[in-house]
């Protein structure tokens, strides 16, 4: 069975009030994609683009105001099942947040594993809990089982966050900004191990991120999201290099090129020289 | 490397003089309350002579019916730590109930736990356990429990509930919303698991404060029902020996051994336990701790000659 | 395999040749390279058990007019340095050796460790103003953004009168881009882009000769960062101050600064012109950092994934 992730024509509005009227802001405005096996889809955009509303419709934590969720091309019900549970897993953005402090590394995985493969006995289950922890290159595994999460360093707390998301046995993986609050040494290859994981385990990956950079490299299809719509769409090299939309365009003239050194100070005094004193 | 205990040591308080001083107040009066009754003569005989002073045979002296105070304060200790204890406990449970589940499930069922929180808040604490417990205690049908110090604590605990209640719902709303409980749900868990399992560990050291809270509301509340007459008759406890100093005219008659004891124990216990509070709202908020502990160690360090420039750290 | 990064250029083009004439031409110095803020062995100890030395031996010079970049990762000391260098370390941390000196635009110097309560108070804003991390947050939300730029007048120079302080505050709104209009509004109505602009004004309220900025950035839209990067840049060449760029975004550094410095783990590893940190960078370190960036319009190369396009 190796179907496809889609969502089609998905709308979410959320209703602000403001004292006694009320306006309705739409987050998410008639998206619809598809992320296959074996293929990175990269979401890009900025806050309030979107692009987090979409990710929590997908893994079930937010509900659409129209629109579906189709897995291996049925239509999946409002209210996860565990079948989609199973399918469907995320990455969340902060690993400080993401991991409850009060419990071991090993629970995190723990519990994943055994809601939805309660046939496990309980060595089974720790025996593929070291599996996993060695599989996110935190090695001997063993030796991080009974830590705990403020004993981890951000980098090796995301490790374990994508462990946790492997856990299940998911095909499709949602990551929401999973490398923007590390430290800028470890991004490279914390994606490097995502990317490792999708070309061994046939992951289909939607990548949420605000870098540009990172979507180009590691995404085969580009998606700009702008105030709830996508406003472009094709391979990541295409996107990158050929925009055609003027947000894109915006969006890549604003982000950070060494190459451009000095040039933005030379505008500014150009500028500042033939305009008003 | 593995440390199986490190999640108890996690919420344990870190070690502060205030927390030594506040457990060995609370230890000593619980020692006192629980093993003391055994080794007094009997609080209940009245055989000895009336108002005596303090003296070799009467620690504590006597009360104006010829009671041994001694022997008192001790019953007494432990009927007032039983009252506090069943009072605290019942109220925590209640408080769990409507403040956790309220404040993680939201909707209509936050809204119904709710407005019950806010009729219990409304309504003034003392005048609602004098009324409940004048009518209890005079219903038909009870008899001997109509007066014991197990109602009175219950009567406590179900009025006094609603503040810890609002306190634990404002977390477990804050916390619902931490992503280690999103990442709980999309990895699976139940609704009940991930009240229990995920966010009830967190809140264990709020708990704990509401829990000791509760304990000295109600020894207090049952030291004030006592003292309206409205108290465990049948039981003695700190309250009880106030309300028989004061129908006794302790005070006119000059016999500070009779009121000042119990008077100052309930104050001992309730600073103890206030002590104790302190520390565990240290773990609650690290900040509390961690300030002035920075204070004290870069003016130690400066003291010690180590900051360069006009003779001290900046700032 | 790791993605193409940052490539430093071939001097042996003509493309490269181009590049390194300009840059030359690029590189006179400003003012003439007069230092205004000079760290010497600067070692700052956080007192806790066991000690902790966030800053070792460091020494910076910043000159006038200029763009210094502070470039490291997390814990790496370069925020310990700057609110070293602006005496407002926090308990429980101590400057433990070394001295920083402001170098005033009227020749005298003053060193910034001796000051007594007074002094500092002159010195603080008027001299040296410090954008903080996260600042945009730091804005009292019940006062209106008129009242809190007022407020820094009526603590720094109590001697402006009303009307001069209403016209002045207008003048920093405008400065930073922001219609003067919106001195009535208060935090929670402004965008994240214009509560930061409202910083960097209340920042420059004082005329200050040195700013440091301290990730003034990183929580912004790449859209609305280059609004404010441009615009930091305006006012640079209009007032002349000096600016002490902090981040851990190096690539934005090399694209705006003067001269970077790079720190890791308390000691400043590298320092240099900012072509030179891009181009040629000595230590290791820097060279690891700069690979840790994928270069957007680079040559893809195999991309690191491997798999098909």
């Amino acid at each position: 069975m190796s179907g496809a992730l889609e969502v089609r024509g998905l709308n979410k509005d959320f209703r602000l009030r403001n004292g006694m009227a009320s306006t309705v802001l739409h987050a998410v405005a008639d998206v619809s994609f598809t992320v296959e096996p074996h293929r990175t889809v990269a979401l890009v955009g900025e806050s309030g683009s979107g692009k987090s509303t979409i990710a929590r419709i997908i893994a079930k934590l937010e509900t659409p105001t129209s629109g579906h969720v189709l897995l291996d091309g049925r239509q999946t019900p409002t209210r996860a099942t565990a079948d989609y549970r199973r399918q469907v897993q995320m990455v969340f953005q902060d690993p400080f947040a993401s991991l409850n402090p009060f419990h071991s590394i090993s629970h995190h995985i723990e519990r994943p594993l055994r809601i939805h493969h309660p046939e496990l006995s309980t060595e089974a289950v720790r025996e593929r809990v070291v599996e996993l922890l060695e599989r996110v290159q935190l090695t001997p595994g063993s030796a991080y089982l009974e830590r705990r999460p403020h004993e981890l360093s951000g980098g090796q707390r995301q490790r374990v966050a994508i462990a946790r998301a492997l856990a299940p046995g998911a095909r499709f993986i949602v990551a929401d900004e999973p490398v923007s609050m590390l430290d800028v040494s470890i991004r490279v290859d914390v994606l490097n191990l995502l990317a490792d994981l999708q070309r061994a385990e046939g992951l289909g990956v939607l990548y949420i991120t605000h870098d540009l950079a990172t979507a180009r490299h590691f995404s085969d299809e580009i998606l700009v999201m702008y105030r709830g719509s996508i406003v472009e769409r094709g391979r990541a090299d295409q996107v990158i290099l050929n925009p055609q939309h003027e947000y894109t365009k915006k969006l890549r003239e604003a982000a950070a090129d060494p190459d451009r050194l000095g040039e933005l100070r030379d505008e500014v005094r150009r500028e500042m020289a033939g305009g008003a004193a | 490397m593995a440390d199986r205990y490190a999640s108890i040591r996690y919420l344990l308080p870190k070690w502060s003089g205030k927390l030594g001083a506040g457990l060995v107040i609370v230890g000593l009066i619980s020692a006192f309350g629980v093993i003391a009754p055994f080794f007094t003569a009997d609080p209940r005989d009245s055989g000895n002579k009336g108002l005596l002073a303090p003296s070799a045979g009467h620690l504590l002296g006597t009360t104006k019916l010829g009671y041994d105070v001694f022997a008192q304060l001790a019953a007494g200790t432990r009927g007032s730590l039983y009252v506090g204890l069943v009072g605290g406990l019942s109220a925590m449970l209640l408080a769990i109930v409507f403040g956790i589940i309220a404040g993680y499930f939201g909707g209509w069922l936050d809204e119904v736990l709710m407005l019950a929180t806010n009729i219990m808040l409304v309504i003034p604490g003392l005048p609602l356990v004098m009324v409940i417990a004048a009518y209890v205690q005079n219903a038909e049908g009870l008899g001997d429990f109509a007066r014991s110090s197990t109602l009175v604590a219950l009567i406590l605990g179900i009025t006094g509930w609603a503040g810890s209640a609002v306190v634990l719902r404002a977390q477990a709303r804050s916390l619902r919303t931490r992503e280690y409980v999103a990442a709980a749900r999309v990895a699976g868990e139940s609704g009940l698991r991930v009240i229990f399992v995920e966010i009830l560990p967190n809140l264990v050291p709020l708990i704990a404060a509401q829990l000791i809270f509760g304990v000295m509301a109600a020894v207090l509340g049952e030291a004030g029902l006592s003292y309206l007459g409205l108290g465990p008759t049948n039981s003695i406890t700190l309250g009880t020996m106030l309300n028989d100093a004061q129908t006794g005219q302790a005070v006119g008659s000059r016999a500070w051994w009779w009121f000042v004891p119990p008077g100052a124990l309930i104050a001992l216990l309730g600073t103890g336990l206030a002590l104790v509070n302190f520390a565990i709202d240290e773990i609650v908020n690290p900040k509390l701790r961690l300030a002035p502990q920075a204070a004290r160690l870069q003016r130690k360090a400066t003291k010690e000659g180590k900051g360069v420039a006009g003779g001290g750290a900046f700032a | 395999m790791t993605p193409p990064t940052l490539r430093p250029f071939d001097p042996s083009t003509s493309s490269g040749q181009a590049k390194l004439r300009a840059g030359q031409a690029q590189d006179r110095p400003s003012s003439g390279s007069v230092p205004v803020l000079t760290a010497r062995n600067v070692s700052i100890t956080y007192e806790v058990n066991p000690p902790v030395d966030a800053v070792r031996d460091v020494s910076l010079t910043l000159h006038r007019g200029e763009i210094l970049g502070l470039a490291g990762e997390s814990g790496c000391g370069k925020t310990t340095l700057a609110y070293g260098m602006n005496r407002l370390l926090k308990a429980p941390a101590v400057m433990t050796s070394g001295e920083v000196v402001f170098h005033d635009g009227d020749g005298t110097d003053i060193d910034v460790g001796t000051m007594d309560a007074e002094a500092l108070r002159r010195f603080r804003w008027s001299k040296v103003s410090m954008v903080f991390q996260g600042s945009m947050n730091s804005l009292n939300p019940v006062m209106n953004v008129r009242t809190q730029l007022q407020d820094v007048f009526t603590t720094h120079q109590p001697s402006l009168r009303r009307a001069g302080r209403d016209a002045r505050c207008a003048e920093l709104l405008d400065l930073v881009g922001v219609d003067p209009s919106r001195l009535s509004a208060f935090p929670h109505e402004l965008s994240g882009g214009m509560r930061q602009r409202v910083m960097i004004a209340m920042a420059l309220a004082l005329d200050p000769q040195v700013m440091i900025m301290d990730e003034p950035t990183t929580a912004l839209d790449v859209v609305v960062q280059r609004g404010i990067i441009r615009q930091i840049m305006r006012l640079r060449e209009r007032l002349g101050f000096a600016v002490i760029f902090i981040t851990h975004d190096l690539p934005l550094l090399i694209e705006i600064s003067d001269r970077i410095a790079i720190m890791r783990e308390g000691r400043i590893v590298e320092e240099g012109a900012a072509e030179q940190i891009y181009h040629a960078p000595q230590a290791d370190y820097t060279r690891h950092l700069l690979s840790s960036f994928p270069s957007l319009t680079g040559a893809r190369g195999a991309f690191v994934r491997g798999g098909a396009a």
